[in-house]
């Protein structure tokens, strides 16, 4: 469904990911872990248009990328919810979530939409009407999820959702995301929380200083021993 | 006493018709800043090439100038969009000091470019179904009826503005993309044409605006920069950004200028003689400034303002 192929990316002369290749299928769940600063934001941006690449390529969808705007890579159905959430704050939950929405003509269909969203987190349906900007950071975030299902994507690529939330926001955030992928969403995840992210997901790919170091099936990945001393700190 | 009540009734009333219309010149300029933060030199130009296109088409057509309206607000719209494709989004790419110098040369340009064409005498229109008409709706309270239609006018773009932005979803992607522009990618909304429509937005209802001035104020190629330092004032004073603030702080900065015959009847009213207030007369802009300034120190978000 997307591939990157020897991906290239440089801010002001400094390379940040250099040369980076990665593949999501259709249906599966596909994580991107690392410490801060290995690139992991900057490989998600990339494939939305937010970065300039040097070389190498995205596809998704048969349809290559490049210099694409990035509303028309939205249009195509790759939705990215950036690790900063950007929340419209002033605006309610459900505004929020009806902009999520705004590339659906059909109202019917962003009804149905809505109500899905509300039934995956109910706390939202409690506060439609509560400024997105006044709720709690968990909060926040199923919001900023919420709101990437609304338009209906065919890849969701999730930039460190557990970011700054309490241990029991964390679980509950990734138990949604465990849910998406049963119902068949096929997902990118970012994550630092390299052990529930490989849990989480069919393939895993570890990214340091700009490269892909190891990758393979999560469940191999998780017993390796580079990850084992890396990350998991065994 | 009754004098200084009079006279406080028609400052209020004077200053209301007044007010609605400095709103509308203000609204393109915060709808503008609101959705790109740039700020428009040259908001007072369009204004003026509004009341020009309204001054020159009606004797072309052989309308009224109040049937030109719709042209008037082509005009701007054209205007807004080619400045924006032709300069602003250029300058966006620049430091935000290009982008206040690019549309300080803006307005340069098209105030020399109307002297070129126009000249420099100041022109009025003198035929047309409201001008010389007035209503006399109270003892010593006549109205004029083209102060009157361009207040009522004002007031119903302003709701035809209000609607666009808050019912339409051209206007949810509007409020998205000022209030985060990245954010508003990510929803698959189209910011460049945002910007496009909110620069068509400003000049429409900025020239709309000059095209009902036209009636009742001379126009000369120099008229912006009052009504672009009004324009500011009321943005200011309203808040950055804020609709319902320049229809607010219109409405007050109209009062304020309407309000030196008060002054005046107060003098006479404690005996004083009235040439005193004279001074009050040319000082009105300055209290508009000076309040400009205060609110700019007391409340920099201005009064609605949810801008920083
Ligand atoms: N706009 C930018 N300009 C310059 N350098 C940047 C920019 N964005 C990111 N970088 C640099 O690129 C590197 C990778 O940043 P990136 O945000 O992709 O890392 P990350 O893996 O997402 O980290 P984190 O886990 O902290 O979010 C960092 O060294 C960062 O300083
Ligand atoms: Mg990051």
């Amino acid at each position: 469904m997307l591939e990157i192929k020897d991906l290239v990316v440089s801010y002001a002369g400094l390379p940040v990911l250099q040369g980076v290749s990665l593949k999501v299928e259709k249906g599966q769940a596909v994580s991107v872990v690392g410490s801060n600063g290995a690139g992991k934001s900057t490989l998600l941006k990339a494939v939305m248009g937010r970065a300039r690449v040097s070389s190498g390529r995205a596809v998704f969808r048969g349809q290559d990328l490049a210099g694409l705007r990035t509303e028309k890579i939205v249009r195509l159905g790759l939705v990215y919810v950036p690790e900063d959430r950007k929340l419209f704050k002033p605006l309610s939950v459900e505004e929020n979530l009806k902009l999520g929405a705004f590339i659906v003509d059909d109202p019917a269909q962003v009804q149905g939409r809505l109500e899905y969203v509300y039934e995956l987190f109910p706390r939202l349906a409690e506060r439609r009407q509560q400024a997105a900007g006044s709720m709690s950071g968990g909060e926040q975030q199923m919001l900023a999820i919420g709101r990437g299902l609304m338009s209906g994507p065919k890849l969701l690529m999730l930039d460190e959702p557990s970011l700054g939330l309490a241990p029991l926001m964390v679980s509950e955030v990734f138990e949604t995301v465990r849910r998406l992928r049963q119902e068949g969403l096929t997902v990118l995840l970012v994550e630092q929380n390299v052990r529930e992210a490989l849990e989480l997901t069919d393939h895993g790919y570890i990214l340091q200083t700009g490269r892909i170091r190891q990758e393979g099936p999560s469940s191999d990945l998780l017993r390796s021993d580079m990850v084992r001393e890396a990350f998991l700190g065994m | 006493m009754e004098a200084l009540f009079l006279a406080m009734f028609k400052a209020l009333v004077a200053g209301l018709l007044m007010g609605l219309v400095f709103a509308l010149v203000a609204l393109g300029l915060t709808i503008i800043f609101g959705v790109m933060d740039v700020v428009n030199f040259a908001h007072g130009e369009f204004l003026m090439v509004g009341m020009y296109a309204t001054l020159l088409t009606a004797p072309l057509l052989g309308v009224d100038p109040v049937l030109t309206l719709p042209f008037s607000a082509l005009v701007g719209a054209g205007l807004g969009v080619l400045c924006y494709h032709g300069l602003i989004r250029h300058l966006l790419r620049g430091p935000t000091i290009a982008q206040l110098f690019g549309t300080f040369g803006l307005m340069l340009f098209l105030r020399n470019l109307a002297l070129m064409i126009m000249g420099s005498e100041p022109m009025i229109v003198h035929q047309g179904i409201l001008v010389g008409k007035s209503f006399v709706v109270g003892p010593g309270i006549v109205l004029g009826a083209t102060k009157l239609a361009a207040a009522a006018l004002s007031l119903g773009a302003f709701w035809g503005a209000w609607w666009l932005i808050d019912r339409t979803k051209t206007g949810k992607a509007l409020t998205a993309t000022s209030l985060d522009k990245e954010a508003a990618m990510y929803m698959g909304i189209s910011t460049e044409r945002v910007n496009a429509l909110a620069w068509a937005l400003g000049g429409a209802s900025v020239a709309v605006a000059g095209g009902l001035l036209v009636n009742f104020w001379p126009v000369d190629p120099n008229v912006g920069l009052l009504f672009t330092m009004i324009a500011f004032a009321t943005v200011a004073l309203g808040g950055f950004g804020s609709i319902k603030g320049a229809l607010v702080a219109g409405v007050l900065i109209g009062m304020i200028v309407q309000a030196p015959p008060v002054w005046d009847a107060m003098l006479r009213l404690v005996g004083s003689d009235a040439a005193e207030g004279f001074t009050i007369h040319s000082l009105k802009y300055t209290f508009v400034y000076l309040i400009y300034f205060l609110i700019m120190v007391v409340r920099p978000q201005g009064l609605f303002g949810w801008k920083q």
